[in-house]
């Protein structure tokens, strides 16, 4: 907070600076990042360097790219009264923020929260997830040497330590997780006060249409669910189609999944592992809903469970019951479009809502008819690769958002101000006292606000 | 209380009913509000009279049912452009594709107000929610009561019955109210009670905007116009007797100006009240018992220069200045909310800034100086909700800048546009092709180190891309696309996908 209070963060050299040596970091610790992944979930190296790296550079290059730009006062419009004067929003940085940030995507994660606070100005601590603890490791060894020590620090621990760091005032906190923990730090943000972003999860569904190109839909699906081992905030949840294309679907995605890790997945580099035995043993609970059709294998020593997809499902089973976050993807049978739509409007609202069909009318209607973060329309997890679209979940999914500007704008206050002159005082005689009824008209002509439709001079 | 359960219940289904969602839906009801405070204005005057003794004609009309209509009129003229979908920059992997932001309703939204301006702040965050589509639950302070009842009077006779029911009642009817879930919950009042409903939220992780409070620092320079300044002054903190939360709170100046800026302030106040203030018209009281005895007791062991004049059977204290006000002293460590002004002297602007900086970020700061450099100063070297140089409360009637706290003073914003957004999700919406699969085929697994490279082409920002030109981007796009093609697909899949890619190209050009 000292470092804060002398104002160090503010100069926008200084951010870039920082912020240079982020992509640095990125750069030469680049095999250690995929090595520290690899033990902690058995990440394919292209998986990571795609999420972890490469997703990352493409935040800095956009921050760096515009970040002149956003920091500049906005100058807006202004009412009659105030032609003479100066009106604009200015961003300032918040202060200290803390930057919570989880396992499953262990760089991406912190580092991509980190760049927009780090352009916003503030100082920074970032909290790495203790279960991804090779990454850990190496957050907290790393870092530091890229960062001004006095502004940015990586404080590592497990639930004591954060609920102890969360005892602190902060300016701004920015949680990525579950959403029993996102109220825990709600409550404790309210404590001081402090504003939050929380961005946590839910069941994604993914409706697939009569009409559609089954081929494609199934690798699309598969690829988005299997990602990472499932363990993948936005991966499609599970899936809603008729009985009909189920039974198109199966042979379609028993394809894709050989097409993708080969005939044993156990022995593809490009299929990754279940974090710890926890999340292992709660992932194979799952596997007694419905029934395997295709995959349900699992080695617990190396904590391996292979792509699996599973019919018969029913809205009660446990699979259905809680966010899956690993390797298994669920079908629920409905009838039609409408039964589907039904069905996730009778659900929390998810991260994403996935839709699929040849179809546009019925891509436009699961858009229009459900609430969630983001949609994707005939395809899985690509809407949060463009930094030009807003990430954020809504109800239990969280509240918030970044990515690209909207990381800015999330860490800076926008602070409204109005600049006027001392001179024409004058004009300001309408409104004081002693009030009179023909003051009162001066000052409603100068500063109410006409309908267009209500000028009958033109 | 299953009552607060059954009324946001039937909101809840309301919305859910899809009725609110229509845009002209959303302008009939808004429409509805204009006609309502047209319509009603005498007993909204009368209301707000009783309350807080709030004139009957311009002052009361000026600053709550002008900016009423003022907001109304914004937002029926705008709210076309600022519900439609914003397309947004794609990059070369989505060229093709729709991407756009969407702006949906949250769901239901709590509005609860405060008893100072008791109608505006009800009305102002209720216009903004009905734009976005939501239903809204209204909850006026009680402590104004009077405009609490004709607001739940009114409301459902111009109104939606079911979509926007109005809940009155104290503490007990609010905190059963906030174990119920909503979708968003704006909260005007203070900063304590802030805490309470920010914990509420955060049980259903219902994001807030919290329009709180602090000590809104005044300074004066040694150079600028005092008269001028001290007018503007003495109009923005006397005005509905101090109970503004931008009222200018306090004012930090140099020793050697102090006693002239009491007297300007001395004079303004002959000149807005006359003589004998308490016969003034335009004069207003303190709203209750307790908050009469609060703002007295700050006086307590002060230097009063000027009024200091009390009357407890009509909740009257008189414009009062207070100076060498020491930085400890009670009326110094909270919220005056009233119409006493302390004048704590500082050396310099540096100490000005550090005294400032010192205490909890306010929810606006003031500034008079002829320097321009000194005023640019004092703002980046302070943090505040907002900030009007030369004058004062003046920011907030501007509804193009966002209106809002930080830190203890609150979080979030409203006003205009800013009103719309707050109260709508922003949804990312990306519409991908079912076809061009072969494009997709560089992120599936296998990997490989061409795959990498592939995915590193499409993807990567680089810097200064525009040295490149888009045009050779896009030339170079289509030449990477069929070359990919040729890699890893079909050649027969290559020639029904090149037509597209032609499209692609031109539409990009």
């Amino acid at each position: 907070r000292a470092s804060w209070l002398s104002g160090k963060t503010r100069p926008m050299e200084y951010r870039v600076a920082q912020l240079e040596a982020l992509g640095r970091f990125l750069d030469d610790k680049k095999q250690e990042i995929l090595e520290a992944t690899a033990s902690d979930l058995g990440k394919a190296p292209f998986e990571a360097e795609l999420s972890e790296i490469l997703l990352c550079k493409n935040e800095l290059h956009e921050t760096l790219n515009n970040l002149s730009q956003w920091m500049k006062d906005e100058h807006v419009n202004k009412n009659l009264v105030m032609q003479l004067d100066s009106a604009f929003i200015r961003k300032d940085p918040y202060g200290v923020v803390l930057i919570i940030a989880p396992w499953n995507y262990p760089i991406h994660l912190f580092l991509v929260p980190l760049i927009g606070a780090i352009a916003a100005g503030n100082c920074v601590i970032v909290k790495p997830s203790e279960v991804s603890k090779n990454t850990e490791r190496l957050v907290a060894e790393a870092l530091p040497d890229y960062l001004d020590k006095d502004c940015f620090a990586v404080v590592t621990g497990g639930v004591q330590e954060t609920t102890r760091l969360l005892e602190n005032k902060f300016d701004y906190i920015f949680f990525t997780g579950s959403p029993p923990v996102g109220r825990i730090i709600m409550t404790a943000a309210a404590k001081h006060l402090t504003p939050v972003t929380l961005e946590l999860g839910g069941k994604n569904p993914c409706y697939v249409s009569d009409t559609c190109d089954v081929t494609n839909v199934a690798r699309r699906v598969a690829w988005g669910r299997f990602f990472n081992a499932g363990q993948t905030c936005i991966a499609p949840d599970y899936l809603l189609c008729t009985i009909e294309m189920q039974e198109k679907l199966l042979p379609a995605l028993r394809k894709a999944i050989s097409d993708f890790y080969g005939p044993n997945p156990r022995e593809s580099p490009d299929f990754g592992r279940i974090v710890n035995d926890k999340q292992f043993q709660r992932v194979q609970r799952l596997l007694g809903s419905g029934r395997v059709a295709i995959g349900g294998q699992t080695d617990e020593a190396e904590r391996y469970m292979a792509p699996t997809v599973l019919v018969d499902v029913q809205p009660s089973d446990p699979v259905m019951q809680e966010e899956v976050f690993g390797p298994i993807l669920p079908i629920v049978v409905i009838a039609n479009m409408d039964e589907a739509i039904d069905f996730i409007n009778s659900r929390e609202r998810p991260l994403a809502v996935y839709a699929f069909s040849s179809n546009d009318k019925v891509v436009s209607q699961v858009l229009e008819r459900t609430s969630s973060g983001g949609f994707c329309g005939n395809d899985t997890l690509m809407h949060v690769t463009l930094t030009s679209l807003p990430f954020g979940g809504i109800g239990n999914s969280g509240l918030g958002l970044h990515h690209g500007k909207f990381s800015f704008d999330t860490f800076s206050h926008h602070r409204g101000c109005l600049k006027r002159g001392m001179g024409w005082e004058s004009l300001n005689a309408p409104r004081y006292p002693p009030y009179s009824k023909t003051n009162f008209g001066i000052v409603q002509a100068t500063s109410k606000v006409t309908r267009k439709s209500d000028c009958t001079l033109l | 209380m299953e009552r607060m359960q059954q009324v946001v219940g039937r909101a809840r289904a309301a919305f859910r009913s899809g009725r609110s969602r229509p845009l002209e839906f959303r302008m009939q009801q808004l429409k509805a509000l204009e006609r309502m405070v047209q319509e009603k204005e005498k007993e909204i005057l009368a209301a707000l009279k009783a309350d807080l003794n709030k004139v009957c004609g311009p002052n009361a009309y000026s600053h709550e049912i002008l900016g009423v209509l003022g907001e109304l009129a914004l937002t029926m003229e705008k709210l076309p452009s600022w519900a439609a979908p914003q397309a947004v920059k794609k990059n070369l992997l989505t060229m093709r594709d729709e991407a756009y932001i969407g702006y949906e309703p949250l769901g239901v939204v709590l509005v609860i107000g405060a008893w100072n301006y008791p109608f505006v702040l009800v009305m102002q965050p209720l216009i903004g929610a009905i734009a976005a589509g939501n239903a809204v639950v209204v909850k006026p302070s009680e402590v104004s009561e009077n405009t609490a009842r004709l607001v739940a009077e009114l409301l459902p006779q111009y109104l939606d019955k079911e979509l926007y029911p109005v809940v009155t009642g104290g503490v007990p009817e609010t905190t059963e109210l906030l174990t119920q879930r909503f979708d968003h919950i704006l909260y005007t009042g203070n900063t304590a009670v802030g805490k309470i409903v920010m914990a509420a939220a955060a049980k259903h992780l219902t994001p807030v905007t919290l329009e709180l409070g602090g000590k809104s620092p005044c300074y004066i320079d040694k150079d600028c116009d005092l008269a001028v300044a001290c007018r503007r002054i003495t109009w923005g903190k006397y005005m509905n007797c101090g109970q503004t939360c931008i009222a200018p709170d306090y004012i930090l100046c140099d020793p050697s100006i102090q006693s002239k800026v009491v007297e300007n302030i001395k004079a303004t106040l002959k000149e807005f009240y006359g003589e004998d203030v308490k016969s003034s018209p335009d004069y207003e009281r303190i709203v209750n018992q307790r908050h009469f005895k609060r703002v007295k007791s700050l006086l307590e062991g002060q230097k009063i220069a000027y009024g200091g004049e009390t009357d407890e059977a009509s909740c009257f204290i008189a414009p009062t200045i207070l100076t060498d006000v020491s930085p400890e002293s009670k009326v110094m460590e909270e919220e005056i909310f009233g119409p006493v002004l302390p004048i704590v002297t500082v050396r310099s602007v540096d100490e000005a800034i550090e005294f400032i900086n010192g205490r909890e970020k306010p929810l606006a700061l003031y500034v008079f100086s002829n320097n321009k450099q000194l005023i640019k100063r004092v703002i980046s070297e302070t943090s505040s909700g907002g900030v009007t140089g030369n004058d004062v409360i003046m920011h907030f009637f501007l509804s193009t800048l966002p209106f809002g706290g930080v830190g203890h003073s609150g979080m979030g914003a409203y006003h205009g546009k800013h009103s719309f957004e707050t109260f709508s999700h922003r949804r990312a919406c990306l519409i991908k092709d079912l076809k061009m699969e072969s494009t997709n085929k560089m992120r599936y697994p296998p990997g490989s180190q061409k795959k990498v490279d592939w995915a590193k082409f499409f993807l990567l920002k680089r810097f200064n891309k525009a040295r490149i030109g888009l045009f050779v981007l896009a030339l170079l796009g289509v030449v990477a696309a069929v070359m990919i093609k040729v890699s890893f697909g079909s050649l027969l899949q290559c020639m029904s996908d090149l037509p597209d890619l032609f499209f692609a190209t031109a539409a990009l050009l």
